[in-house]
């Protein structure tokens, strides 16, 4: 199989879920004739009907709820939120009823769906099209939040997602969408939720980073690593939550170094919580404070603005490096 | 006891200029030269601001915008009824409803641009900045009717916008339903220019008109032809007169077309026909409103060409205006988050300025 890029590695995970089973389908506003604003749903009408890949009303409380019933049913609704600053119009379903089902009724019910949705900056885009609030999802008991870096796991964590017998809340790096190709295998390929991945070994210093901030994170630690000789260990979280915290804390009490790099604001961020962990099972094992490099706690500028206001991989090379030298 | 009707409600349709200009000498407003004309001049204006915008779009010294070509008489034919107390709250496909507002156009550029500066209008008040998330302005609309009303403002209205495929967000449905429980000064007027992005209205609606759903909240509606300035006019100061009047909210709905792309980003050939756009381009509102205006002797060939190259020129100065770089301070955000200093903002801030510094070394370099 060629190189893929996301928007095609994800597409060719619903086409092959679609076909393996026919509980699964997708709807959204534009998903079915349009093939989604990003062509993430190429070909899906086609080859599976209307009855399958639903074209809603324009409406995300809608959209979610009325997935929650067809998950209730016995269907495996994957809906997609046109962009993530529009999903909150969603959150009293989801935080409501999607993440609540298994336990309110004993596990009885669970809801068995997928919410996807375009995230994140740098694509100089209108107002609410730039956000990263992955936290806000994770805050959440019950949920689980999913975000790939790359079309190969972005494939292979859509299948996960949409087997999942529990609400999955998927969010796609945006500008990752296009902007790179990789091989992704004909054949199933999936991987579990909950798992961080080792994208690099080191041991001198562990990044954790996720969704768009990974390549970034990646050509910063192979500059620093050639120009200093430093050996950097790379993780990719994949999974926000659950968190593969003993991924990190492993590699953590290797190092004694740790810097992670996100996207989203830092205040009661993702970020927050890894170092949190970090205190409460690695700390005597540390020898730099961590070291966050995040966006900043402000409204997220227009587009004009915005360059400065996302990490950039000289920032955090100068993280990486402030870190080492402590 | 048998079953017995209960209610009846129907739903009226306005129409003053038919699609060959011709007037309907009994709806036709009492509207002065100079009103008529500047109508005109508001429509003409938006169609060539979205066609410069589109140009510059394409030449990349603007971003993706939502084009309004075509829905220029819905959005201008209200503006003209609407008066400086009032309070204008748009979505995004109102650009005519802006200019003739009076925001300067430099303004309207630098919101597609992506600077924030796009959203305050210099001697424009009660006008709200452009809304994205769709439907979601509406609330705000009934609100703003509220309070006016409490603060005792009296003669004073709102007047929103949104599309078709708004009416399906909860939004519309709690913003028209607080407006006509409170008897809020509102109209509302929906731009149902058959659309939402690649979704048909029949796909948004199964309603036989979008008007009805005014009725389920028990205000006065109405169903307007669009595409004619004067039936928009005449809808909309009627039903801002019974506003100012005290006599609650009034829901329009206006049957246009979007001529052009969703935004610069939609390829419409995806999910349309041209046969059913070119019937649409037969129904211009400008073409109409100009015939009548010419049955009227007030206009012709040699004063439209003038207009057109005033209007130009305007168009021109603005969009100079616009590429004047702006001299803001770049953490000029940090300022703004809160309006107050906060420790971590100012550690933040700090941390901007020196990322920056050493940014800028490094381009230097
Ligand atoms: C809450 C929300 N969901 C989705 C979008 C993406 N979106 C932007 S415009 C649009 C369609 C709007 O259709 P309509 O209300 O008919 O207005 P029109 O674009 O036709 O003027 C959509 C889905 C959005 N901006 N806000
Ligand atoms: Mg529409």
């Amino acid at each position: 199989m060629p190189k893929m890029t996301m928007v095609q590695a994800i597409n060719l995970a619903l086409h092959q879920e679609m076909s393996r089973d026919e509980s699964v389908l997708v709807l959204g506003q534009d998903v079915g004739v349009n093939e989604g604003v990003f062509r993430v749903t190429a070909g899906l009408s086609e080859a599976f009907g209307e009855s399958r890949v639903i074209d809603t009303p324009l409406a995300e409380s809608g959209i979610l709820g009325t997935s929650i019933g067809m998950a209730l049913a016995g269907l495996r609704p994957v809906c997609e939120m046109q962009f993530s600053g529009f999903s909150y119009l969603m959150m009293g379903q989801f935080e409501g009823h999607a993440t609540r089902f298994r336990t309110r009724t004993m596990g009885t019910y669970t809801c068995p769906l997928v919410v996807r949705m375009p995230y994140g900056g740098g694509v100089r885009a209108l107002e609410h099209h730039s956000e990263s609030r992955e936290a806000l999802y994770a805050h959440l008991p019950g949920a689980k939040v999913v975000i790939p870096s790359g079309p190969r796991n972005a494939r292979a964590l859509l299948v996960a997602a949409i087997r999942d017998p529990d609400a999955v809340v998927f969010m796609e790096p945006k500008r990752s969408y296009r902007a790179f190709r990789e091989h992704v295998p004909e054949q199933e390929e999936v991987m579990p939720l909950g798992k961080a991945q080792i994208v690099q070994e080191g041991t001198d210093l562990t990044i954790v980073s996720w969704g768009a901030m990974m390549r970034m994170t990646l050509d910063a630690a192979s500059l620093v690593a050639s120009q200093r000789g430093a050996s950097i260990e790379v993780i990719d979280l994949l999974s926000i939550s659950p968190m593969d915290v003993s991924t990190i804390i492993g590699s953590v009490k290797k190092t004694g170094r740790c810097v992670i790099v996100q996207e989203a604001p830092r205040f009661v961020s993702i970020s927050s919580e890894i170092v949190a962990q970090i205190n409460d099972k690695a700390l005597l094992y540390l020898e730099a404070p961590v070291k966050r490099v995040t966006g900043y706690d402000v409204v997220t500028p227009y587009f004009s603005r915005e360059t400065p206001y996302f990490p950039s991989p000289r920032l955090i090379q100068r993280g990486i490096e402030q870190t080492l030298d402590f | 006891m048998p079953i017995r009707d209960k209610h009846e409600f129907k739903v009226s349709f306005l129409q003053v200029l038919d699609e060959d200009g011709r007037v309907d000498k009994q709806l036709e407003p009492d509207l002065s030269r100079d009103q008529l004309l500047e109508l005109y001049r508001g429509m003409v204006l938006a169609r060539e601001a979205d066609q410069r915008m589109l140009r510059l779009q394409r030449q990349g010294r603007l971003g993706t915008f939502s084009p309004s070509t075509g829905q220029e008489a819905a959005a201008c034919g209200p503006l003209l009824a609407l008066g400086k107390a009032d309070w204008l709250v748009p979505a995004f496909r109102e650009l005519g409803a802006l200019l003739m507002r009076g925001v300067p156009f430099n303004r309207v550029l630098r919101f597609w641009g992506g600077w924030e500066e796009g959203n305050v209008f210099p001697g424009v008040d009660r006008t709200l900045p452009i809304a994205v998330i769709v439907g979601s302005q509406i609330p705000h609309a009934a609100g703003l009717g509220y309070a006016v009303r409490h603060r005792g403002e009296k003669d004073t209205a709102v007047l929103t916008f949104f599309g078709d495929g708004a009416t399906s967000e909860g939004d519309f449905h709690e913003g028209m339903n607080f407006a006509a429980v409170w008897k809020a000064p509102v109209v509302f007027i929906c731009q149902n220019n058959q659309w939402a992005i690649s979704t048909p209205l029949n796909k948004q609606t199964v309603s036989e008109s979008i008007a009805q759903k005014g009725l389920a909240y028990g205000m006065p509606v109405l169903q307007v032809d669009g595409n004619d300035a004067l039936a928009m006019y005449r809808a909309a100061k009627e039903a801002l007169d019974r506003a100012r009047a005290g006599d609650g909210p009034t829901f329009i709905e206006a049957i246009t077309y979007r001529l052009m792309m969703h935004t610069t980003a939609d390829d419409p050939s995806k999910y349309r026909a041209e046969g059913e756009v070119d019937q649409w381009e037969r129904r211009d509102p400008l073409v109409r409103f100009r015939k009548y205006l010419g049955s009227k002797r007030l206009w012709n060939a040699q004063k439209e060409e003038q207009l057109r190259v005033e209007v130009k020129q305007y168009i021109d100065d603005q969009v100079k205006e616009y590429e004047t770089p702006i001299d803001v301070k770049p953490d000029i955000i940090f300022d703004l988050v809160r309006g107050i200093a906060h420790e971590l903002i100012e550690e933040q801030r700090a941390e901007f300025l020196h990322r920056l510094n050493d940014e800028n070394e490094d381009a230097d370099a």
